[in-house]
């Protein structure tokens, strides 16, 4: 009865309305040593996804006056079980995981040690499997890839009044060609570069009358394929592209576009240090805010919801979603006014990035859509892949109508072929 | 006389003879002097480099291994994962045979579980279900490790090469099922509900009997059985072999198929027992660290199971090592397993060869009694 009652108490709080969720109630009083907290990594600090995590992990615990228990190297099987439980043995309390893979050997761990929560950050299960103890996370990167998109369109504006562009730079109907290198076609993926692409068009066409942007994606397979990702952009810079983005781990992309002299936008950080001609500016996630409230509400002994949807902080730096200062060359003039209004705008539920009446999906305005949100098994544990929820709402407020992406659940779903932009291959 | 002091003066600082009568006794505590040796050199290293107290690391090691008994579990049934692979490599390197392709041959033995687990698991009784990936996981093993064989043995190609490169076809295959059986967003296999092996008393029990029992049956196979005899025979000289009417191709294929067959069966075990799913690195190297396993124990089968559990008591101990004093970077534990490795693999020399130091103080008594090493 008492599982059921905390079960529909979570399940009030599920989802988008994370309780702690921007908390600020300051308990690092330092005495909670005593209270460990754990994070089981796929690789160590030498991977830049993991040190992300790491990093953010020890700040978090730090700040928090907890005890940080970390644990690298951990593949995506059984050997992840057996860390967890081996944490939850220890009297961790709290336990993370970082890697996709993890998640149905967090969910084992779950049902098992039901007074240890567990975390996992990038899955899609947990509103599915409704564990009290279970708990997914991402953040709403696609608000801080439009907002690095903002910075791009206006580059791209300042490169057609400067008369910079050549002709192969545009296309057959005299649309500006931009290019994205893409790991998988994955909605992780196909949310990044549309938002991204919408953050471009928008401020494009606001700039420059009669003009608009359409752009080429090409697919690595790969998060990290420094060679494959130079020879993507390479490709997309020999078809025309006049500014460049990426959405994988390597150095690739940002080289070539440095090489060549194509703006670029980079991702899970600056890229200013080697890339000082062309560097816009990067988005990236950081995890310190969500492991903070994760802390937080154990401490203050809060429920927490199946999802943890991380966003935009009052600055660029101190929320989930953070964007870099703008590089030092390669940006135009006024472009820190231009993401200024767009992240305000965003923050206040002014403006939507994925607003319907942006973009079209074969010609039309989406009304209704319905996406994999649930993730459902058939009886042989195989994805249906089966549409299950409607996406496309209307703000009360606004009336804005949109496709209310990362609402549903923490991790992305948004995977509309949207038109203007080609797909040169497709990779899963 | 000036011509026997330039040969003094040409004479190194020190020689060395081969150990023929050393006693047991004295082997097996230069083993041990090593290992400590080692330890001290990993604490020292560690206390310089991250403030930890040296006996804290000792400490540390045997928590990770003895702490709770969910860690003693993992470790005796990882130790015996690592063993068969280890017992699978030795008949093929007593034959010097170099099969490197344990890696690979445990890899398809997955593949061959989970292809058996996903598409008959919950169709047929479970028995069933266990027979046919018992035979699957040791034919796909077998095949893996007959091919390079049969092409050692007919057209004599060079076998380490061959079994390498198998690996990277047994991984590219398995990433390739992966992509096509993957039950997510991600490509991974989600662990199959169905068909997979009993548990026996707790879930790590089963691979532990197993290899448990393969051991006394390789050990008893190696010393006592006619094909033992062929192996080791083949192993010293093929010549002598073909002499007294062995078939040297028969006894290649017969032993690779048995060395591929146990591979088979670790993979079983990974994917049908402890993981029920599948990844690259399912394998978790053990193709390689086996190798280590049967040298470290000189190829004997029971000793084997020493080394095995050595090799994981460290693995253990230094990932636990790790943990406990915040230290990220995989590559620390990494250098101080090496380091242990290394001097365990030095002092083998120490107990093969007698180091003599030639001072030139010793160079008159020498002299008087003529005496010439």
């Amino acid at each position: 009865m008492k599982k059921l009652l905390t079960l529909l108490l979570t399940l009030t709080l599920a989802i988008g309305v994370f309780a702690a969720c921007g908390n600020t109630s300051d308990s690092s009083d330092n005495g909670n040593k005593s209270v460990k907290v754990g994070l089981i990594c796929l690789h160590d600090e030498n991977s830049t996804y993991d040190k992300n995590f790491i990093d953010a992990f020890n700040a978090a615990c730090n700040a928090k006056g907890v005890t940080a228990v970390i644990k690298t190297g951990i593949p995506e099987g059984q050997k992840c079980y057996d860390e967890a439980a081996d944490m939850a043995d220890d009297d961790v309390k709290l336990v993370f995981a970082d890697s996709f893979g993890h998640e149905s050997y967090m969910i084992q761990a779950a049902r098992q040690f039901t007074n240890v929560q567990f975390f996992h950050a990038t899955g899609t299960q947990a509103h599915t499997v409704k564990l009290a103890n279970y708990h997914n996370a991402f953040a709403s990167i696609y608000e801080g890839r439009y907002i690095a998109g903002v910075a791009a369109g206006a580059k791209l504006a300042a490169m057609y009044k400067n008369k910079e562009l050549k002709p192969v730079n545009f296309d057959d109907d005299g649309n500006v060609k931009v290019g994205y290198v893409g790991a998988f076609t994955y909605a992780e993926v196909i949310s990044g570069y549309t938002s991204w692409f919408l953050g471009v068009r928008n401020t494009f066409e606001e700039l420059v009358e009669d003009k608009s942007v359409s752009m080429q994606v090409q697919f690595t397979g790969s998060w990290y394929d420094e060679k494959g990702e130079e020879t993507a952009a390479n490709t997309l810079i020999s078809n025309g592209a006049a500014l460049i983005s990426q959405h994988a781990d390597s150095w690739g992309a940002p080289n070539a576009c440095e090489k060549a002299g194509i703006p670029n936008v980079s991702y899970n950080g600056s890229t200013e240090s080697r890339c000082p001609n062309t560097f816009v500016i990067s988005s990236r996630i950081n995890w310190q805010p969500y492991f903070e409230s994760c802390i937080d509400a154990y401490l203050n002994n809060v429920t927490v919801g199946y999802d943890y949807t991380g966003s935009l902080g009052t600055t660029y730096t101190d929320g989930s979603v953070c964007l870099t200062e703008l590089g030092k060359t390669a940006p135009t003039t006024g472009t820190q006014a231009l993401i200024d209004t767009a992240a305000a705008k965003l923050r206040n539920k002014e403006l939507f990035v994925f607003d319907v009446s942006t973009f079209t999906v074969k010609g039309v305005h989406l009304d209704s859509y319905l996406a994999d949100v649930d993730d459902l098994k058939d009886d042989k544990n195989q994805s249906t892949y089966e549409p299950d929820t409607e996406v496309i709402k209307v703000d009360e407020k606004t009336g804005i109508k949109y496709f209310a992406e990362s609402e549903f659940r923490s991790a992305p779903y948004f995977d509309l072929r949207i038109d203007g932009i080609t797909l040169l291959n497709q990779l899963y | 006389m000036t011509n026997s002091n330039k040969t003094q003066q040409r004479e190194p600082l020190f020689h060395i003879t081969k150990r023929t009568d050393i006693p047991l006794w004295k082997s097996l505590l230069i083993r041990v002097g090593a290992i400590v040796l080692g330890l001290l050199i990993i604490a020292i290293i560690c206390s310089i480099m991250f403030g930890i107290n040296p006996f804290a690391v000792f400490a540390t090691i045997i928590e990770g291994n003895f702490g709770t008994e969910r860690r003693f579990w993992i470790l005796l049934q990882d130790t015996a994962l690592l063993l068969v692979v280890g017992l699978a490599l030795i008949p093929a390197f007593k034959m010097k045979f170099w099969n490197l392709g344990g890696n690979g041959q445990v890899l398809v033995g997955a593949l061959a579980t989970v292809a058996v687990m996903k598409f008959l698991g919950g169709e047929l009784p479970d028995g069933i279900v266990w027979v046919i990936m018992l035979l699957a996981s040791v034919i796909a093993g077998a095949i893996w490790a007959v091919i390079p064989a049969i092409f050692k043995a007919f057209f004599n190609t060079n076998e380490s090469l061959f079994t390498l490169m198998m690996n990277y076809i047994a991984e590219a295959l398995v990433l390739y099922f992966v992509y096509i059986w993957k039950t997510g967003a991600s490509d991974t296999i989600e662990p199959m509900p169905m068909g997979n092996l009993p548990t026996i008393g707790n879930p790590f029990l089963l691979t532990i009997i197993v290899a448990a029992i393969i051991t006394v049956f390789l050990a008893i196979y190696l010393k006592f059985s006619k094909h033992g005899y062929e192996i080791s025979v083949v192993g010293e000289s093929q010549n002598t072999a073909k002499y007294i009417g062995i078939n040297v191709k028969k006894v290649v294929i017969r032993t690779l198929v048995l060395s591929g067959a146990m591979c088979g069966l670790v993979g079983l075990l990974l994917a049908g027992a402890i993981d029920h799913t599948m990844s690259a690195t399912t394998a978790q190297n053990m193709g390689f660290t086996g190798i280590m396993v049967a040298w470290l124990a000189k190829f004997n089968p029971i000793i084997m199971v020493l080394s095995a559990l050595g090799i994981q008591f460290l693995t253990k101990g230094m990932g636990r090592v790790q943990k406990k004093f915040g230290i990220t970077s995989d590559a620390v534990s990494n250098i101080m397993i090496g380091l242990i490795y290394f001097f365990v693999i030095a002092c083998e020399f120490f107990i093969s060869y007698k180091i003599h130091i030639n001072l030139k103080s010793k160079n008159k008594a020498k002299n008087s009694d003529g005496g010439n090493k």
